[in-house]
Formats: C-alpha cells, structure tokens, sequence
C-alpha cells in the first residue's frame, strides 16, 4: 500500500478509536451503573410537565436558504484552495481572474442579502 | 512519527498512534477543564472552586469520572433508541479525526496530508451530524430545537472559518500543516529572522475571523444558542444522562483543546521555534530533541488560546439567534473575502 494510503488508513484507525474508547468506557459504567427505568423517568423533560404532543413537532425551517448559501459559499472554498497554493506561479492573472469569481459570488450575497432572505425572523 | 519508529511493523506503528491521538485528545481536554472551567471561572466569580479532592481539588476530575460512571443511562420511551446511543461518539469521532492531522514536531505526526488545512476543515463539521442526530433522535422539543439551532449555527460559522484560513495558505503557498509551520519559523520580517513570520502579524483580520468562528463551532458563551440553559434547559444534550452525557461534555472540550492546536499552527508558529535561533534552514536540519520540546511548546500556546477562548466565554452575554446569524452573514463573511482579496494582491504586489 502506498503511503499516501497508508496515511487515510491511520484516519481510519483514529475514526475507529473514537468508537472503542467510547464503547469501552460506556460498557464500564454499564457494570457499574444501575438500571430501574420507571414511566417517569422516560417521559420525554419538558421542564416537570407532561409533554404535550409529538416530540417531533413541526418548527419552523428556515434553513434551507442559509443552507443553498452554504453550498454556494463551500464550493468557492473548494476553488479557492488550490489557487491559493499557485498564487505566485500565476501572478497578476490569477489575481484577476480570482477576483472575478469572487466579485460574482459576493454579488450573489448582495443579491441574498437585498432580497431579505439573510434575516433570521 | 515516521521518521522515530520507522524500523517497527505497521500495526505496532498504528498502535502507537493511536495512543498518542488519545493522549493527544484527553489529556489537554482534563487541563481544560480542571484549569479554565473549575479553577478560572471560579476566581472570576471571587469563589474557590472545587477545593476537597486532592490538593487545591486538582484530582476532582477523578471524583467527576466515578460519579458519571454510576448515573443510570436513560433514553426517553420515544426515542430513535440506536442513533439516540450513537451520537455521542459521532462528535467524540470527529475530536479524533481532527486530532489525527496536528503535526507535534518534526518527526512527531500522525498523518502528514498535503492538503491538511483541506482535511481538518472537513473533519471538523463531522460533530454537526452527531449534534443534529442527538437532536432529532431524543424525540423532545427542547432537543429538536437545540439541534436545528446548532446545525444552523454551525454551517453560517463554517464559511468565516474556512475562508479565514485562506489568508494563510496564500502566505505559505502550501496547504501541508506541518510546511505551513516551516514557512512561518523559517520566514522573515522585512529581512529581520530573529522571531520568523508568525501569520498572526501579518494575517490579524484572518486570525480574529477564525478565533470567532472557532468560539461559534465550540458553541460557547457568546454563541451557545444551541444549548442556552435558560430556555432550552440544555438544547440537544436535554435527554443524555450518565456517560453518554460526559462523552459530549469531553468531546466539547477536547475539541477545544484541538481546534486551539490547529489555530497555533496556522497563526502561531505552530511547534517550531524561529530558525535563524540555532541556524536550521530547512525541516530536514532541525535537531531531533524539538520532537520532545516541540509537543510542549504546542502545549503551552493550546492554553493560551484556550484561555482566551475561556476568558471570551465568561465575560459576554448570549447572542440572541438572529444576531448570531447575521454577524456570520453579515459581517464575517465579507471581511474575510475581503481579507482573502486584499492578502492576495500584497502577495502579487510584492
């Protein structure tokens, strides 16, 4: 395996690590802890009072815009990155041509913002 | 770390770092708790703090452990049950993954990526997943809306982060960890080399941008909407007891601790001292005992960022939401495109 693999496998290992550890603790307070659930204590917490209906409630979701802007915003980093490694190799011209992308997507900010959709009502 | 145990097998490598990440994670995460959360918060508000177990308590955070460890583990009757168990160790996996890129020393690293800044952004969103999933699958209200607060929160102060980074890369022209820590000690201040060129002189709107965001990604005080106590009793965490509990509260602070590594590195200087001091030049001259100092000096500039973070949390009041997402939108995000295009046009310039 290459090393350049061999380095993704180690993310691996520490991904796995998270969950022994974690596992492994909570199967050491399981032996130690004990276990009487009664009604009231799996009653859903709303503050001592009986909960009133579905503890999925419907809320209001206004975060699907936010989350379009986030995309938008995410995939210009993901450009932004590699030219950022070769600036000095380009010069003037991908400073340019950089601050063109930029200057579109800011634009399309200014035009989120203009339309209101950037207040958390 | 290839370079000290190069002559070993591979599983006994892979085991070796996979105890120093979880030394890596837990031990600056106990500092961070027993120093700032028990000690300095107790002093700001003129009290002792935990003062019984050990001299001047300092071994409360055993006394914690064993507490947690005997609390019974409650779900509530409605709940996603598995994913309800899960979640917690979702967000105590991405403390890991993001640990596993933090360059200790010259030799002393887990994994050396090319494009480390690129991954320690991506890994670090991974605990918005275990947060949304905790939320949704505790089948409470105070829960579901703690959980859509936090994912809202979290993607509006990814961006000023993600995009206050790149400030840094455009200086070092490298996105590996460990050669943006060479370019900073081996670089020079209008030719003087006696400190190098720690990016937080010349990248300070970047730096700021990114300590905000990281305050914002922690969700602390002034930015701890997704768990503000005083009415959602604890957001998304309102369900967890027992261990499950502390597995959220040590990733929390353990993430703490690493995201303050990753900002030491890209503004601070990283674990190097500047290389003019002993006459190194390039990674491959540097004497090998910075991989035992190097760990320290990471060490010491953690907690004092970490204080910095802890001093911001118990001194603001709470943001209210829509005054949190519109600093991210509204402010933060413009800056730093405006810091990006502004570092960029020096770098030609010059």
């Amino acid at each position: 395996m290459s090393p350049f693999l061999r380095s993704y496998l180690t993310v691996v290992w520490f991904g796995l690590t998270a969950f022994l550890l974690g596992g492994l603790l909570l199967w050491l307070a399981s032996l130690l802890r004990p276990v009487k659930p009664t009604p009231e204590k799996v009653l859903a917490y709303e503050s001592g009072v009986d909960p009133v209906g579905e503890g999925w409630s419907q809320s209001q979701i206004r975060y699907y815009v936010f989350a379009l802007l986030f995309v938008v915003f995410d995939v210009e980093a993901v450009f932004l990155f590699p030219w950022a490694t070769q600036l000095e190799r380009y010069g003037s011209f991908g400073l340019i041509e950089m601050g063109v992308f930029v200057a579109i997507l800011l634009l399309g900010l200014v035009y989120a913002w203009r339309k209101g959709v950037l207040r958390w009502v | 770390m290839l370079g000290l145990i190069a002559g070993i097998p591979y599983w006994a490598q892979s085991l070796l770092r996979v105890l120093g990440g979880i030394v890596a994670v837990l031990l600056p995460a106990g500092t961070i708790v027993y120093v700032f959360l028990f000690k300095m918060m107790s002093f700001m508000q003129s009290r002792l703090g935990p003062m019984e177990a050990g001299p001047f308590g300092s071994l409360q955070l055993f006394a914690e452990v064993g507490k947690w460890l005997q609390k019974e583990d409650l779900y509530p009757e409605r709940a996603d049950k598995f994913i309800f168990k899960m979640a917690p160790l979702i967000v105590l996996s991405s403390t890991f993954l993001l640990v596993a890129v933090v360059p200790f020393g010259p030799d002393a690293w887990f994994t050396n990526f090319e494009a480390g800044v690129f991954y320690a952004l991506a890994v670090s969103s991974v605990s918005v997943l275990g947060i949304l999933i905790a939320g949704w699958a505790s089948a409470n209200k105070y829960s579901l809306l703690g959980g859509l607060r936090g994912a809202g929160q979290l993607i509006a102060y990814e961006l000023p982060m993600v995009l206050a980074v790149i400030g840094v890369v455009i200086q070092a022209d490298t996105m590996n960890l460990q050669q943006i820590v060479v370019a900073q000690n081996a670089g020079s201040i209008f030719g003087w080399d006696g400190l190098g060129n720690p990016y937080i002189l010349t990248q300070f709107i970047g730096f700021i941008i990114f300590m905000i965001a990281v305050q914002a990604e922690l969700t602390q005080t002034p930015f701890d909407m997704p768990i503000a106590e005083s009415e959602l009793v604890s957001g998304y965490m309102t369900e967890y007891s027992g261990f499950r509990f502390l597995i959220f509260f040590i990733s929390e602070f353990a993430t703490a601790g690493v995201f303050a590594l990753i900002a030491s590195i890209l503004f601070l200087g990283g674990w190097g001292v500047p290389f003019s001091w002993f006459g190194w030049t390039s990674i491959d001259s540097i004497d090998n005992w910075m991989n035992v100092v190097g760990p320290l000096i990471m060490f010491t500039k953690m907690m004092l960022l970490v204080f910095v973070i802890m001093w911001v949390r118990f001194s603001y009041p709470r943001f209210r939401e829509d005054q949190l997402q519109r600093f991210a939108w509204k402010v933060l995000i413009p800056l730093s495109l405006v810091n990006i295009m502004a570092t960029s046009v020096l770098k030609v310039a010059f």
